[in-house]
């Protein structure tokens, strides 16, 4: 893979459709098996007590606490907004969430109650969640969110032109989009559920980070299968490998479909494991969530009581 | 040619399904005479945890649906029963020593109590609540309402204990997460096979078998659960703390002690479980 990767080459594979199609069809392919056990396998780790404290407090830390849906209301965001600065009101000891995701238009609202909180606020952009837009419209799209204050974009790639091999215009629209940010952080959401291989999720992971993306993210949330670990792994082995080929580093972004605190520390495992403890930061590793900052906060309260919580204790949204 | 014999494996029965304890571990379960008889599962916490789990989630249907329904699927539990009833009284007779006519009466009271609480499903808004009186111009009606999820620890009694405690918790429309008596679990899980094939729905009863001292505290304080049945308990020390971890979220607690359970129950093993809910109404709408 060295040979392929050094960062001198990487400079001219986007020169052509033909020489990012080589180089990205040139990656190693992935070993769907193998990389189905090797997840399945650190998903074995058990990890209690005290080191269990510091996962969920670390886990709580990363969640950028989303709310997509078509009946968010400016009081649904501000109460999640204040959900993210206080998960656990019982509790001035439990960590802040890293972010709320909304869309665009909550931006304002959601901003105006985190304020100084340290709290980001992360808006989707760009036609999410289908992508299918043209460009002019993305671009205003992510400068919406940008005025509106965000401090953090979540794009969506156009899964039709990735698939057809259209790789050079996802590039260019990465790139397009990255210059609408600012200086917001762009996420690039890959909808690995629509991605079919683990070959193509490899392929996209290197194409968002060569084209610039600060994260790369798993899913929009709106198809299954959404985040799964192995999907994780392969994306954070790219991070891994483009790390040591460029020495930049790469935020990992899992969203959807994770709903306990067990999964949450699965996937904590898997990042120490693969990219190592640099990545084990809000800064590098989030969680797209709603429901699993609930089950972590019930985790936690049972290792602070000793005994068994219930959702009745915590708010719904 | 002799024939292998095939063993019934004794599982847990949580959501519907019957998998092995998270633990691994299982118990020795004898006769009467001290004889080895079966492996049963020995349930940890963490199946405690899920057993609450899937009654939570089974708590909203089965609350939800009319009382009618309730009842019919009550009465196919006993039906299923009525079925099953030869391995029930085998099963009764090898874990207790019972005769036959013994264990035949045993699974007979089992079936008539479920029967007599299937009745009382649809009739249970009628005897406790009603239009209260009141000064002024408006409705004023009560209904009872189930509390939610209830722990239950059976008494010994291998079916009859079990249903006599069971029975009367979801007939209501409450969930149900049961420990089943410690030396006679077997006919529990055969019971839980019953229900997996009746109609009803999964999460409604789970049964764990293993020793009520290691299980029953973290029902006692677990957070997410509604109220707890100490029928079974019958170590006083046991029973003092487990009404103290059920205070903290101040559970209905029904308390330990022994009952002749051939005779007729009486309604408080419902009542203890059931919320009033008063509503008033403005006459005019």
């Amino acid at each position: 893979m060295s040979s392929l990767t050094n960062s001198a080459h990487l400079g001219e594979v986007t020169n052509s459709q033909s020489a990012l199609r080589n180089f990205l069809h040139g990656l190693p392919g992935v070993d769907q098996v193998g990389a189905d056990q090797r997840a399945a396998a650190l998903g074995t780790r058990s990890i209690k007590t005290s080191a269990k404290a510091q996962a969920l407090d670390l886990a709580i830390s990363m969640v950028d606490l989303t709310t997509l849906e078509g009946s968010d209301t400016p009081g649904k965001v501000q109460a999640l907004a204040t959900k993210a600065m206080h998960p656990d009101p019982a509790d001035p000891t439990c960590p802040k969430a890293a972010a709320v995701c909304v869309y665009s238009d909550m931006v304002a609202h959601a901003k105006e109650r985190l304020g100084t909180s340290g709290v980001k606020v992360a808006s989707v952009a760009t036609a999410f969640p289908s992508g299918r837009a043209k460009l002019e419209i993305k671009l205003a799209d992510t400068a919406t969110a940008v005025e509106a204050g965000a401090d953090e974009i979540d794009m969506v790639i156009d899964r039709g032109a990735f698939l057809a091999g259209r790789y050079l215009q996802v590039y260019d629209e990465i790139v397009s989009v990255k210059q609408a940010c600012g200086k917001a952080h762009l996420k690039v959401i890959f909808e690995t559920g629509e991605l079919q291989t683990y070959d193509n999720v490899r392929r996209a992971s290197w194409l968002a980070m060569i084209a610039g993306a600060d994260f790369i993210k798993t899913s929009t949330g709106k198809v299954a299968p959404a985040a799964t670990l192995p999907v994780t792994l392969v994306m954070l082995e790219a991070v891994r490998d483009f790390h040591l080929a460029t020495g930049s580093m790469v935020g990992v972004k899992p969203a959807g479909g994770i709903r306990s605190a067990k999964d949450a520390i699965k996937y904590l495992v898997m990042v120490n494991e693969v990219v190592g403890q640099q990545w084990l930061t809000p800064d590098w590793f989030r969680f797209g969530a709603s429901t699993l900052l609930n089950d972590l906060l019930m985790q936690r309260t049972k290792l602070k009581t000793g005994h068994y919580s219930g959702p009745d204790y915590f708010t719904l949204d | 040619m002799t024939r292998l014999s095939v063993n019934k494996t004794y599982k847990l029965y949580i959501n519907g399904q019957f998998p092995r304890s998270e633990s691994g571990r299982s118990y020795p379960v004898t006769d009467a005479k001290g004889d080895f008889l079966a492996n049963a599962s020995w349930a940890s916490r963490k199946d405690a945890r899920d057993a609450v789990k899937a009654a939570r989630a089974a708590f909203p249907d089965w609350s939800g649906r009319t009382a009618y329904n309730r009842s019919q699927v009550i009465y196919r539990i006993a039906e299923v029963l009525e079925s099953r009833r030869g391995q029930f009284e085998d099963e009764i007779r090898s874990q207790e020593g019972a005769a036959a006519s013994l264990a035949r009466k045993a699974v007979d009271a089992a079936i008539d109590r479920l029967v007599w609480y299937a009745g009382w499903s649809d009739k249970l808004p009628q005897v406790l609540g009603g239009a209260n009186p009141v000064a002024g111009p408006y409705f004023n009606q009560s209904t009872p309402e189930p509390s939610g999820v209830i722990a239950v620890i059976a008494p010994k009694g291998p079916l009859l204990g079990l249903v006599s405690v069971i029975a009367p918790v979801i007939t209501s429309g409450n969930t149900c997460v049961a420990i089943a008596s410690e030396p006679h679990p077997l006919s529990a899980i055969t019971l839980g096979e019953v229900m997996a094939t009746s109609d009803l729905p999964a999460g409604v009863v789970n049964l764990l078998t293993g020793p009520q001292h290691e299980i029953a505290p973290w029902l006692a304080s677990h957070m997410d659960v509604n109220g707890i049945d100490l029928t079974g308990v019958r170590d006083a020390d046991l029973a003092i703390s487990l009404e103290q971890a059920a205070a903290e979220n101040l559970k209905r607690v029904r308390r330990s002690g022994v009952e002749d359970l051939f005779s007729a129950p009486d309604l408080d093993r419902m009542t203890t479980y059931l919320e009033i809910k008063t509503v008033w109404h403005p006459m005019g709408l």
